[in-house]
């Protein structure tokens, strides 16, 4: 039979484009996998900032699975428990692993509030978490509500198998990206208009791609809003522990605690790829409040679930209290550091990020690098990264930002040598550009010189000439227009 | 469709309730009939009543669903019991969330009662409420409903003692690091581990059939597997062909998520359950004809529930019959390893090397679940020779991957060509004196099993203690077991089986005092059977 005959033959699910692999953000992650960079056999490759994997830790991790051989099970310690593991199927979960997973989760929150083992459900890393909460709260063409800029693969994860469609709700930088009630319920009525059925509101706290955390204030009328509607809200809490300045992270299951709403609403999706840097492990945690969802959503743990070994071996590591405290807070602390490390060095190169504080990455400001502000030319930019700095950053139309020129930059998967490299990287292109524009500024600083003496010599003559001031401000405006929508242009703030 | 569904006590109650109210409405309005068309003529007569009797039937539903058993005070309540899995759970649960205000899960989530409601789950659930163990718990149900293989366990521990490692990681100054387990790996399994499961593959199918790790997609074992290549072939609302008897599993695997339709395909004993081309073809034209599309035929080799292989010749017949109405073929081969008979197992992937045409339409499940008894470590293959199918595989392994600390452990396990051979040689001894002694104990009690040669169960026919030759019959002795004889076994019914009568009976999970215990309480039962029948 001919291909095409059988490309017929396959589901819209296998034809269809919703796995979002073809969007920038993983044309990035393609360019990276031809050309990794590495220190010693490829030092003009790629550099991989665009993947938000936390390798901050991995001693500590390695130290303890060294340390404990009993809980890999497949050691001469371990060994007298493999049959009892490689047997469990059960989709539950082994009541330890859950145990654990919530204690750990109560622990990332600060110790602030405490989890229910008997509500922590098993999936395939959050990727499977969010798309079981989906299943489980919407049918095949109704919609959430998502804040943007958001993460990339919210369209796969929620949308692709389970039909549901995103409303993004657009946010900027005129106020830091707060997500506002009004701009929610704008987005609410325009769905409502458009005869979309909205289920409910899933939202990245702390946020991936802005690294902030939520407020107290913003966080309650989220709950207010979802309430009055009766719609759902998923709050995918997987950074919760890599909150590493103030403010401190807020979960939405202190606010439940401190305020009037139906908890059949509220599901946490969670994971240990981030906080403890684990993603091969694959472990996603849905916690739901409605016991519809926790009773639905473990029968589709079936679909994702965790091996038992590997549970085995993280309820053995996540009970040992010392470990965890100890590696919360050396994690934070870790993470502290590199985040100033990055930041500082690229504030010396004048770039800007969204003041954060959790998260593995920075939302980085090179809108005054556009050409223009569109996203064509925040395209044409990512370009000359990926393919001439030969930096693997997402730009932020790939997570619905509606306002050109913001990038976000991993910084946590690698070691410090290679930040170094990437800053470096950052500073000569940076220079370059000003290079670029260095013409331009000596014959503008020449202009300027030119008409301050006309401006002396015409104040000489007539005491005040508002005309010949006013065109000179005039001419400045027309010359510098281009280069300076915004007041923090590469041209002022590279002099000092 | 097959038979219905058995009604739990609880859903018999509430759909009484209705028409009980229904003919106390009914007394009233013939009355009131009789006066208005009097008068009125017939239209106004009619039309009157029917308003009336309309709104007074959606007045008694709307207060029903607070009358049967369920506390209407705190709806919530009744459904708070997570881990009591009891038949009824999901549906009270669902009519006490419709009383208090508008359905706020998805009508997916609302589809939960379904795999519940069947006589494999409720069994499986009341295990688990109530194991039997020879010290701690005699008198609890024994399980032979769950096709688990726990008699070579101490092959892997011997190979793991002596292949010892210092951790998952391996060996301090190893290869292996954290860096090898803890980052982000390929969703679709690490090569390392495709070769070494392709060689293991090849060594189960025992013949000269070679599979190429390329075309090889690893998942979290063999249900995300199925699901995958469903959501990659079906489109909602279409349908698959699959022969019967068929694993309960399949239901949940193939068709709750993916809205695909799985439409049975009625084997006889008298065929000894093989499927006929000519019964696959008037299926196929009947599912036709009410306007769904076919996409494929999904059939396990060996077969669960029979434990019988399909012969090279109606493998050949399957390809042409799907070449004809270009459909696929799903082959689960997930108990190809566990054989105990002496006829030759042949893989699809063996047809197909030979025959160098259509590969694109067949697409083979495997696992280590059952060949090498690890269901915990969830190990799934999808082998496709569909280049646009592992594409999109691919992509959706991202939902369902293997944690990688268990495929670094596999690796070097399954690799183990010397350990795997034996293995595999001593899993089928011991599987055969596990079926030999299981079988001859029915026997006795004038049980006959239908003929197999693979799985980890038989398929006994057990027509005889029924009371009533029909699914209600069967019910009522599956019951019987459950409750008297506390031994778990599924029944025909849950597996789509047409003939009454028929039972699943899983025996690796058992020792042979065990098989022996089992065997007393069957006897048991069958004799108050011949009692009352």
């Amino acid at each position: 039979m001919a291909l095409n005959k059988n490309q017929q033959l396959l589901s819209k699910i296998a034809t269809n484009d919703r796995h979002g692999e073809n969007s920038p953000y993983f044309d990035g992650w393609k360019a990276y996998d031809k050309n990794p960079y590495h220190p010693i056999d490829n030092r003009e490759g790629v550099i991989q900032m665009g993947l938000a994997e936390n390798q901050l830790c991995f001693d500590l991790i390695q130290k303890w699975i060294r340390g404990n051989p009993k809980a890999s099970i497949c050691t001469a310690e371990g060994v007298h428990e493999f049959k009892n593991i490689a047997i469990f199927q059960d989709y539950h979960g082994f009541k330890e692993f859950r145990q654990a997973v919530a204690n750990f989760m109560g622990k990332a929150r600060g110790g602030r509030v405490t989890f229910d083992p008997d509500r922590i459900v098993m999936s395939g890393g959050a990727t499977g978490a969010n798309e079981t909460v989906m299943f489980c709260l919407a049918n095949p063409g109704d919609a959430f509500l998502v804040p943007s800029p958001c993460y990339p693969a919210f369209d796969r994860d929620c949308g692709w198998r389970t039909g549901v469609q995103l409303i993004p709700v657009n946010c900027d930088s005129s106020n830091n990206f707060l997500i506002t009630k009004a701009a929610l319920e704008a987005a609410y009525e325009r769905a409502q208009q458009d005869n979309i059925n909205v289920k409910g509101l899933i939202l990245a706290n702390p946020s991936n791609p802005l690294g902030t955390v939520l407020d107290r204030d913003t966080l309650r009328s989220l709950v207010s809003f979802i309430n009055e509607k009766k719609i759902h809200l998923v709050s995918d809490e997987i950074y919760a522990a890599s909150v590493f300045s103030t403010p401190s992270f807020v979960s939405v299951s202190e606010i439940i605690e401190e305020m009037e709403c139906d908890r059949d609403l509220i599901h946490i999706v969670y994971s240990l790829s981030k906080d403890m840097g684990l993603p091969g492990f694959r472990i996603g945690i849905v916690y739901s409040y409605n016991d519809a969802v926790v009773n639905c959503g473990r029968k589709m743990s079936s679909f994702g679930l965790v091996s038992s070994q590997t549970q085995h071996l993280l309820a053995s590591m996540l009970s040992d209290d010392e470990f965890v405290d100890n590696f919360l807070k050396e994690n934070s602390e870790r993470l502290a550091k590199r985040h100033s490390l990055f930041t500082k060095g690229l504030e010396k190169v004048g770039i800007t990020c969204l003041k954060s504080n959790a998260g593995l990455f920075v939302w980085m400001d090179l809108r005054r690098l556009l050409k223009e502000q569109t996203l064509e030319s925040e395209m044409t930019l990512w370009r000359v990264i990926i393919n001439e700095v030969k930096l693997n950053v997402s730009p932020g139309s790939s997570f619905h930002c509606s306002e050109p020129g913001w990038f976000r930059v991993c910084f946590a998967n690698m070691d410090d040598v290679t930040v170094e490299v990437a800053l470096e990287r950052i500073r000569v292109f940076v220079e370059k550009q000003q290079v670029k524009n260095v013409t331009v500024e000596v014959a503008l600083e020449r202009i300027r010189v030119f008409v301050e003496k006309q401006q002396v010599k015409s104040k000489r003559k007539f005491q005040s000439n508002l005309k010949l001031s006013f065109t000179s401000r005039k001419y400045d405006e027309s010359v510098m227009s281009p280069h300076m929508m915004s007041p923090r242009s590469p041209l002022v703030q590279a002099r000092t | 469709m097959t038979r219905p569904r058995p009604r739990t006590p609880e859903s018999e109650s509430e759909t009484r309730n209705p028409t009980g109210g229904g003919a106390t409405a009914m007394r009233l309005i013939v009355p009131l009939q009789g006066v208005v068309q009097g008068r009125g003529g017939l239209i106004l007569g009619s039309l009157i009543p029917c308003a009336l009797f309309y709104f007074f039937q959606l007045y008694l539903k709307r207060h029903r669903s607070p009358k049967p058993g369920s506390n209407p005070t705190s709806p919530s309540q009744s459904s708070s019991n997570l881990s009591d899995l009891q038949r009824s759970s999901s549906r009270s649960n669902l009519s006490s969330r419709g009383s208090i205000g508008p359905v706020q899960v998805s009508s997916r989530a609302s589809s939960i009662a379904k795999p519940n409601d069947s006589p494999y789950y409720i069994g499986l659930d009341r295990v688990s409420g109530d194991p039997y163990d020879r010290l701690d718990n005699p008198n609890g149900i024994i399980q032979l409903g769950l096709s688990e293989n726990r008699l070579c366990f101490d092959l892997i521990e011997k190979w793991l003692s002596e292949n010892t490692k210092d951790s998952v990681m391996g060996r301090d100054g190893a290869d292996l690091s954290i860096g090898g387990i803890a980052p982000y790996q390929p969703s679709d399994g690490l090569m390392e581990f495709k070769v070494a499961m392709a060689g293991f593959m090849s060594q189960v199918m025992g013949r000269a059939v070679s599979f190429d790790p390329s075309q090889m997609v690893l998942t979290a074992g063999a249900t995300p597997a199925l699901e995958i290549l469903c959501f990659c072939l079906a489109d909602p609302g279409n349908a698959f062909l699959v022969p019967t008897p068929y694993y309960p599993g399949f239901d949940r695997d193939m068709r709750w998520r993916t809205g695909v339709e799985l439409i049975p395909v009625h084997c006889r004993s008298t065929d000894n359950f093989i499927i006929s081309i000519t019964a696959l073809d008037q299926a196929f034209n009947q599912t036709r004809k009410r306007g769904i599309k076919v996409r494929g035929i999904l059939i396990s080799n060996p077969s669960n529930p029979v434990g019988n292989l399909l012969p090279r010749e109606t493998l050949y017949n399957l390809l042409d019959f799907a070449r004809e109405k270009n459909i696929h073929i799903v082959s689960d081969e997930i108990f190809a390893g566990s054989m105990y008979g002496s006829e030759e197992f042949v893989s699809m992937a063996e047809i197909l090397d030979m025959e160098d045409i259509d590969k694109n339409r067949i697409h083979i499940v495997y696992g280590l679940s059952k060949d090498l008894a690890l269901p915990g470590f969830r190990v799934g293959v999808i082998y496709s020779f569909n280049e646009s199918v592992l594409v999109a595989a691919k992509k959706l392994t991202r939902f369902s991957s293997i944690s990688a600390p268990t495929q670094r452990l596999l690796i070097s396990m399954v690799s183990d060509t010397r350990f795997i051979q034996e293995y595999i040689e001593t899993n089928k001894k011991r599987i055969r004196e596990m079926h030999d002694l299981f079988v001859e104990g029915l026997k006795q009690l004038g049980i006959k099993c239908a003929q197999s040669c693979a799985g980890l169960y038989c398929w006994a026919d057990m027509s005889g203690l029924i009371s009533f030759y029909s699914e209600k019959g069967e019910l009522e002795l599956w019951d019987k077991l459950l409750n008297i004889a506390k031994i778990n076994v599924t029944p025909g019914s849950a597996c789509h089986c047409i003939e009454p009568g028929w039972f699943r009976c899983c025996f690796t999970t058992l020792s042979q005092e065990d098989v022996v215990i089992v065997i007393e309480r069957i006897r048991k039962v069958a004799e108050t059977c011949k009692i009352s029948s």
